[in-house]
C-alpha cells in the first residue's frame, strides 16, 4: 500500500486515539459485523431447509425469473461504483462530482427496489408466494404435472421472500439513507472535503448491501 | 482546494465483477458439468465477487489491522453457526 493510498482512505479529521477510527465509521463496522450474523441466520435457515429439505427442491430457474434478476445485480454492482466514485471526488475536494454520482447512486438503488416490486408482483401473479404454490394458478399446474416438487414449494416460497424481502428492506434503507445525505447534506454543500464521514459511512453500508446481494444472487438465483 | 489522491482502479473493479457475473450465469445455465462442480465454482466465484467488494469497495485492503479484523471475525462464527446447524440436520 502506498503512503498516498493510505492517507486517501482516511478522511482529514481526527480519529478516535487507540483505534485510529473516527466513531461513526467505527460504529458503522460495528452494526455490519450484527447484520452478517443476522444474514448468515437467513442463508443458514435456507441452507439447512434446503439440503435437508425431504426431496426434490424446485430449479430457480423454473420459478424465478433470472435474466431480470442478473440486471438487477448488474444494477447493485453499478451502483456501488457510482457510490465510491462519489466518495473519491469528494476525498479529492470536488463536491460537484460527488453530488453526480451520489445521485446516480441513489437512482441506481431505487430502480434496484422498483424491479424487485415488479418481480415479487410477477410472482405473485404467477402463483408463486410466501405460503408456497397458489391453488389454480400457472405454478400449480407446474406442481400437478410434477414440473415442480410439491412437498417443498411452501418452504421456498417463504424462505425465498424473507431474504429477498429482508434484502430489499436494507436496500430501500439505504436508498433513503442517501436521498436524506443528497439533499439534507449534500445539495446546502455540508460535506466537504474536510468532513466527508456521511459519504464515507453510508457507502460502507451500501457496499455491504451489494456484498450480500451478490451472495444471495449465487444461493438463491442460481444453485 | 483540489487535491487529488491516488485512488484504486474502481472501474477496473466493476469491469471484474461485470464479467465475474456472466461467468456465474453461463457456469449455472450453460455449461454441462455436474451438479456438485457447479456449486462449489458457483460458490468460489460469489466469494471473489464479495472480495473484491470489501477489499476495494469498503477499503478493507487499505484498512489498519484492527478494523480489518473487526470486519473479518464475523465471517468465521458465522459460518460456525450454519455448520452446526446443518450438523444437526443433515449430516
Amino acid at each position: 500500500m502506498t503512503h498516498a493510498m493510505a492517507s486517501a482512505m482516511r478522511p482529514p479529521f481526527p480519529a478516535e486515539r487507540g483505534v485510529d477510527v473516527y466513531n461513526k465509521k467505527l460504529g458503522m463496522w460495528v452494526f455490519l459485523a450484527s447484520e452478517v450474523m443476522f444474514f448468515a441466520a437467513l442463508i443458514g435457515s435456507y441452507v439447512i431447509l434446503r439440503f435437508g429439505a425431504p426431496g426434490e427442491w424446485a430449479r430457480p430457474g423454473i420459478v424465478l425469473n433470472i435474466k431480470i434478476t442478473a440486471f438487477n445485480t448488474f444494477l447493485l454492482i453499478c451502483s456501488s461504483v457510482s457510490m465510491v466514485k462519489a466518495y473519491a471526488a469528494i476525498s479529492d475536494g470536488d463536491p460537484r462530482k460527488m453530488r453526480f454520482w451520489l445521485l446516480m447512486t441513489i437512482i441506481g438503488g431505487a430502480m434496484f427496489v422498483g424491479i424487485q416490486v415488479y418481480e415479487y408482483f410477477h410472482l405473485v401473479e404467477h402463483g408463486f408466494t410466501p405460503a408456497g404454490v397458489r391453488e389454480g394458478s400457472e405454478l400449480a399446474e407446474l406442481v400437478k404435472d410434477g414440473t415442480l416438487p410439491a412437498a417443498t414449494m411452501g418452504l421456498y416460497g417463504s424462505t425465498f421472500f424473507t431474504m429477498t424481502g429482508f434484502h430489499g428492506f436494507h436496500v430501500t434503507c439505504g436508498v433513503i439513507s442517501m436521498a436524506y445525505l443528497y439533499f439534507v447534506k449534500a445539495l446546502p454543500g455540508k460535506i466537504t472535503p474536510q468532513d466527508y464521514a456521511g459519504i464515507e459511512v453510508v457507502g460502507l453500508y451500501w457496499h455491504f448491501v451489494d456484498l450480500v446481494w451478490i451472495i444471495l444472487f449465487t444461493i438463491v438465483y442460481l444453485i | 482546494m483540489e487535491t487529488t489522491h491516488k485512488h484504486p482502479p474502481y472501474l477496473l473493479i466493476w469491469l471484474y465483477l461485470a464479467i465475474l457475473t456472466v461467468a456465474e450465469l453461463a457456469l449455472a445455465f450453460e455449461l454441462p458439468i455436474s451438479r456438485n462442480m457447479k456449486l462449489l465454482l458457483l460458490l468460489f466465484l460469489a466469494v471473489w465477487k464479495a472480495l473484491l467488494v470489501a477489499m476495494f469497495f469498503m477499503h478493507l485492503k487499505f484498512e489498519r489491522w484492527n478494523l480489518r479484523i473487526l470486519a473479518i471475525i464475523p465471517v468465521p462464527l458465522a459460518l460456525i453457526f450454519i455448520a452446526a446447524g446443518m450438523s444437526e440436520h443433515i449430516w
